[in-house]
């Protein structure tokens, strides 16, 4: 909540001036040093007046909305501001959303992780380049066609998969399927791993092709395979790379709204098994509710809207934890 | 261990462009040879082809023989990866994995190598430090990471973990051009000591360096940019250093040049 301290940002233009007459009193500034500082600093200050608008108005809003709700807003499996009394709960929603987004990341990391080291330590020099072309596409077609791709092309073709993981690993619960259309969270989450697959793919790429060469030859020359080169000296440095990558990943993924609402079969309740339709997501069930909320209703929207972007920042911040706390392995200061 | 090396009738490309050409030499076991010359002679160059680490570069080649003992290096079925496991190298900057701690860094290469008891792994790391004269500064640190040791101490670091897999050859690449003159001199003793283990090949630009450190010294030099580098002479130091057989090497000695 420390946020809101932001909100006491607007008064501060009007203090610069006065700080940088002080400081040409020492030295001389010159003009485009006094522009580009103004320029820098204001985005900075616009940057932290937005975040704390939106905080704000999210807070305010979802406070409106879980005054009124009638039930416990963190553990109802029902969604119905509408009626009388107003009941709703988020607990299908964080289900929804935290289960496709894991499914995404389980599929979507490594296969980042190795088609980025395809392009950089194994692919010839052209045929990376042209691998490379073609994720930065993948990374430039809009969620709303691969929503379209989805639910036409992917959902038909997954009877077979469904029933193969089912006759195998049925056992478990959460891999049963009972033959429902394939529209379920298992599916949402194979759409986001294809769709956060170039960010990861890119990121992890750069992080790759900066290992300095000297790392990479202080492995070589003690007789390493270029596998064992990998493991010794590139994911290592490329190891905090691959997790913000991974985080930016994510974050699209928990944020995805049109191709989840388009293939997922929405069912205001939690199934076991992934492999069952129904649940929904924060973004998802915005979408399709919005439109014909009332007041309140789009309150309780809001308020779910919050609880995603207080996930979002727990998130971010975990990842950056797990950073910092290798900070002195990780190759910064070689 | 430490073994002969018998270099014949060797060039090394980049692509087309011809690095070095027709270079020959002997360089005796338990010895240290010292290669001199101006920069972009080839002298690195051919220091990376006795290990076969030139041909990671891209478009990097070689022609000719270089045996190790009765071993050719560049003969048919002989994998590189083996080659580097047997002719150790270290670099000019010193360059100890960054994310592996000081006894890490020391293992690596065992680990690579084979199966070892960590009670055999304590042993060697240890054997090896001491080796490069590292044990002492670093005993009560083993596990902080490796690159927050001194720049001296790391070029250390990066002698232990080639010692430690006990190499035929040891390749040093300007190893002292990095560090400041009191570690250069702690590396230049350790030369020393390690001679009598390995047969040891060094790169340096600065000439006393080589007059403190070798017994033998072959300087090359190349007729001019474009051009390939060339062997010009290989003798005992202190008859390069002395009376060298060659004008050129004389000229190059003396400041005289260009």
């Amino acid at each position: 909540m420390d946020i809101s301290t932001n909100t006491t940002a607007p008064p501060l233009p009007a203090q610069p001036p006065a700080a940088e007459q002080k400081r040409a009193a020492r030295a001389t500034t010159r003009p485009g040093d006094r522009i580009f500082l103004g320029l820098s600093r204001g985005s900075g200050i616009f940057l932290l007046v937005v975040m704390a608008a939106i905080a704000v108005f999210l807070t305010y809003r979802a406070a409106v909305a879980i005054s009124k709700d009638e039930a416990n807003f963190f553990t109802t499996f029902e969604w119905n501001p509408t009626g009388s009394p107003p009941m709703f709960g988020i607990a299908v929603l964080a289900f929804g959303t935290i289960v496709s987004s894991i499914i995404a990341m389980a599929i979507a990391v490594p296969v980042s992780v190795g088609i980025a080291l395809f392009i950089t330590h194994y692919a010839p020099r052209k045929l990376g380049g042209v691998v490379a072309y073609v994720i930065d596409l993948l990374a430039a077609v809009p969620s709303i066609v691969y929503g379209l791709w989805g639910i036409l092309v992917l959902v038909p073709k997954l009877d077979g998969l469904y029933g193969w993981l089912d006759d195998y690993f049925g056992w478990t619960g959460i891999l049963s399927w009972q033959g429902g259309a394939p529209r379920s969270l298992f599916t949402v989450g194979i759409l986001l791993a294809i769709m956060i697959l170039p960010i990861i793919t890119n990121v992890s790429r750069e992080v790759f092709r900066q290992v300095p060469q000297m790392h990479e030859e202080a492995a070589l020359a003690l007789g390493a395979t270029r596998w064992e080169v990998i493991r010794m000296s590139v994911l290592p440095f490329g190891r905090s790379g691959i997790i913000s990558a991974s985080m930016l990943g994510l974050g699209r993924a928990l944020g995805e709204t049109m191709a989840v609402a388009m293939v997922l079969s929405p069912l205001f309740d939690i199934q076991v098994s992934l492999l069952d339709y129904g649940g929904g997501t924060f973004a998802q069930n915005i979408a399709s509710k919005f439109n014909e909320a009332n007041p309140l209703g789009r309150d309780a929207l809001i308020a779910s809207g919050l609880v995603l972007f207080v996930i979002t920042l727990l998130v971010n911040g975990a990842a950056r934890m797990i950073i910092a706390r290798r900070k002195e392995y990780s190759g910064a200061n070689a | 261990m430490a073994k002969r090396i018998d270099v014949s009738g060797l060039n090394a490309y980049y692509g087309s462009f011809l690095a070095i050409e027709d270079i020959s030499m002997t360089v005796e076991p338990r010895s240290v040879t010292a290669f001199i010359g101006p920069s972009g002679c080839g002298k690195s160059t051919f220091l990376r082809t006795l290990n076969r680490m030139h041909e990671v570069t891209p478009g990097g080649r070689v022609e000719g023989k270089v045996m190790l003992d009765d071993e050719n290096l560049y003969g048919a079925g002989i994998d590189p990866v083996s080659v580097r496991r047997e002719v150790g190298m270290v670099f000019q900057r010193p360059n100890p994995f960054p994310t592996m701690s000081v006894y890490d860094n020391v293992a690596a290469g065992l680990k690579l190598n084979g199966k070892y008891k960590k009670s055999q792994l304590d042993d060697i790391v240890e054997k090896s430090l001491k080796g490069a004269n590292l044990w002492n500064e670093v005993k009560d640190r083993l596990n902080k990471p490796g690159s927050g040791l001194s720049g001296g101490q790391q070029q250390r670091l990066c002698i232990a973990r080639a010692i430690a897999v006990e190499p035929n050859v040891l390749l040093m690449d300007e190893p002292c051009s990095a560090l400041d003159p009191i570690s250069t001199l702690a590396i230049e003793d350790l030369i020393g000591e390690l001679k009598e283990r390995f047969t040891i090949v060094i790169v340096t630009h600065n000439m006393q360096q080589a007059a403190r450190v070798s017994d033998r010294t072959a300087f090359f030099n190349l007729a001019a940019v474009g051009q390939p580098g060339k062997l010009i002479e290989i003798d005992d130091t202190e008859r390069i250093f002395s009376n060298p057989s060659v004008q050129a090497t004389e000229d190059y000695i003396s400041g005289r040049f260009g």
